[in-house]
């Protein structure tokens, strides 16, 4: 038997499918598929260093693609989940989906469709609530500017959106966990990583890098989300679930409550 | 911005809308014009959630609650004391533009009281949704409140520029609309409703034939009806929803139970409970009828003119229809199986999908999120095990709620009780 080996990638989603191109094309048997900066040698695998490789990348992508469109943002969603051992289930996802007849009807009783469709609905989940729950607070120099502290690495995935919506006015998206932003100049997006002196969440303390309007937008937006509640109906259960308290740091209307 | 002054208008006003329940942003799909601001997204997106629960999406204010009408059931009527106020028409378009700029809403549900007369009240709403989509370049979604008895050329105009237009029925039966709402005619309702209608008939099959023809009104109408206000019965409220979707092609009916805002002999008292179940299972039997192929007269009718309280309408329908059960998941058709008691209609496609591959048992039904406690006594699959026993209706049902922990159980539970 060939022995197995374990494959090292850079973290990125493109070095991510290099090491699935590899895997296939050499016929590797793959032990565990890892980010380099978090590897941890298997005792009886050896391993193998992969190097990014944009047009590896893009064949696999289109492979899947051509399978079956779900599959591929499965696959890219569920990655973005940054799970442990996401790596090594996808492959075996993708596995299954290449040896299938046709990737459309995949089998949602099998376990490792269903992990995989689990974490891509998780991801998708968390993306939605990212494209509502951005407050943007304007600043003296007239960006909009939001910091986010998501689950799973959403940005990539809300840029569109916001770049589609937000066309007239320069924004920027700061994902403080992650320490990188999406930032909209009125005519592309691009990568940006800050120097933050302070992290802009609810405070009752006023910045002076925003504009002094904003916090009276901020006021009549509180006092708005205030006078929306029906005081016979409330139910604080249900208000928790649609917007859970590890997002409320963020949201002006929740400064008091926080 | 006279912030103190904004502040203060506000807060009458949006308190004096927040009554209408429709938030719906969806259905529109305005795309963003020349790079400028916002789109309307097909799905329409909650930005925040009220502390009961309700999505908020939309910038939800009255342009006044100056009211020449008395509405028994309103908070805005004329023979409330209340305080009164009203907003410029800029005022309304900074107010939007700055909250969508900071993505807090997906746009502006402008509702009104009746101020001097409909036209006049309906043609400040219109200049309202003009302004905004005309000199602020504003692709976002707006909802108008079309006004009882405003006139045709109003009406046509606000569909240009609003994605959805809606008439609130309010009470559902006309007996009741003379109780509680004297000043108003069910023409007046229903003459908006039928130029909206007929115009998005219009330029829906000009559309066709000239690709560039404006979008008129895309999200459609909608219109609320109010729960336990009159006294009628689900059957009235039902019929008359169907009645309203298909004469009118609204998009939604809402529900809306009663929150006492009056003391009044008409009506409920203050300080009474909110029929939030009894509006719960209306929105229930809602779906079942536009997405489970379910007619209206299957589940309220002569015999059953109110809806039961314990189970949910699908339920109780198969409760009454035992004959048609159980139903074999691995071969029935499609329809069949939306009629299975929790199998919603996400499991049924999952349920198509998967038994191509596979006879299918309990585990997978269990994992494709079939609520199990309720399905297992109308249904058989792949498994030696099923329920053989000849159970009657109320001993299915009884079972059933001893296992069930439903959402409203708990919380209304003294209401329910009235009902037992
Ligand atoms: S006309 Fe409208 S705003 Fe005026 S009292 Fe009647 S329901 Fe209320």
């Amino acid at each position: 038997m060939k022995s197995s080996s374990t494959l090292i990638y850079d973290g990125s989603f493109n070095g991510f499918l290099t090491a699935i191109f590899i895997a296939f094309d050499e016929k590797i048997n793959v032990a565990d598929i890892q980010k380099n900066n978090q590897c941890q040698n298997g005792l009886f695998s050896e391993t193998e260093t992969v190097f990014t490789n944009v047009e590896k990348a893009k064949r696999v992508w289109n492979g899947i693609r051509s399978k079956s469109h779900n599959a591929i943002s499965n696959v890219y969603f569920a990655f973005l989940s940054e799970t442990e051992g996401v790596e090594l289930i996808l492959y075996t996802y993708i596995q299954k989906l290449m040896s299938s007849k046709n990737g459309k009807h995949l089998d949602y009783s099998d376990n490792i469709v269903s992990h995989v469709t689990q974490l891509a609905r998780k991801v998708s989940k968390e993306k939605h609530r990212m494209e509502a729950f951005v407050r943007f607070q304007l600043t003296k120099d007239d960006v909009y500017f939001a910091n986010i502290e998501p689950d799973y690495d959403i940005l990539p995935l809300i840029s569109k959106h916001f770049r589609n919506r937000y066309a007239d006015q320069q924004w920027l998206i700061y994902d403080v966990k992650r320490k990188y932003g999406i930032y909209y100049n009125l005519d592309h997006v691009e990568l940006v990583s800050l120097n933050l002196q302070e992290i802009h969440f609810n405070k009752i303390r006023k910045s002076d890098v925003f504009e002094a309007e904003e916090y009276d937008y901020q006021t009549l937006w509180n006092d708005y989300f205030k006078s929306t509640h029906i005081k016979s109906r409330i139910n604080p259960k249900l208000h928790r679930q649609h917007m859970p308290k590890r997002y409320w740091k963020y949201l002006s209307e929740k400064k008091e409550a926080v | 911005m006279n912030f103190q002054r904004i502040r203060e208008k506000l807060n009458i006003l949006a308190d004096a809308a927040k009554y209408d329940v429709s938030c719906a942003s969806s259905g529109s799909d305005r795309a963003n014009k020349d790079n400028g601001l916002g789109n309307a997204s097909r799905m329409g997106i909650c930005h925040s959630y009220t502390e009961d629960g309700r999505c908020i999406s939309l910038l939800k204010v009255l342009l006044t609650n100056h009211c020449i009408y008395d509405c028994a059931y309103c908070v805005t009527r004329k023979s409330n004391d209340v305080k009164r106020a009203a907003f410029k028409i800029q005022e309304v378009v900074d107010l939007t533009i700055n909250f969508y700029r900071r993505n807090y809403i997906e746009g502006l549900f402008l509702s009104s009281g009746i101020f001097k007369n409909p036209d006049y009240t309906m043609e400040r709403l219109v200049a309202v949704a003009k302004k905004l989509r005309e000199e602020e370049n504003f692709n976002g979604y707006i909802h108008l409140k079309s006004i009882p008895g405003a006139s045709d050329e109003l009406m046509y105009e606000a569909g240009l520029y609003a994605d959805r237009l809606s008439v609130n029925i309010e009470v559902p039966t006309i007996s009741g609309l003379k109780l509680l709402a004297p000043d108003k005619k069910h023409e007046d309702f229903k003459k908006p409703m039928l130029k909206v209608k007929n115009e998005i008939i219009r330029y829906r099959s000009e559309r066709k034939v000239i690709k560039s023809t404006p979008k008129y009104a895309p999200a459609g109408q909608s219109t609320q009806m109010i729960v336990g206000a009159s006294g009628e019965t689900d059957m009235d409220i039902m019929y008359s929803a169907t009645y309203y979707y298909r004469a009118y092609q609204m998009r939604r009916v809402y529900y809306s139970g009663y929150v006492p805002v009056a003391d009044d002999a008409r009506l409920p008292a203050i300080g009474s409970q909110v029929p939030m179940l009894r509006e719960n299972r209306l929105y229930q039997t809602d779906w079942l009828l536009r997405f489970y192929g379910f007619a209206v007269k299957e589940i309220l009718n002569s015999d059953h003119p109110n809806l039961d309280m314990d189970v949910d309408p699908k339920l109780s329908w198969a409760l009454r229809n035992l004959h048609h059960f159980p139903v074999n998941v691995n071969t029935a058709e499609k329809a069949m199986l939306a009629r299975i008691p929790g199998i919603g209609m996400q499991s049924v496609e999952k349920i198509l999908k998967a038994r191509r591959f596979r006879k299918l048992n309990w585990d997978h039904l269990k994992k494709m999120g079939v609520a199990l406690n309720r399905a297992k006594y109308f249904m058989v699959c792949d498994s030696r095990y099923w329920e053989r026993r000849d159970l009657d209706a109320d001993k299915i049902k009884g079972m059933i709620l001893q296992t069930s922990s439903g959402k409203y159980r708990n919380k209304f539970s003294a209401q329910l009780s009235l009902f037992n």
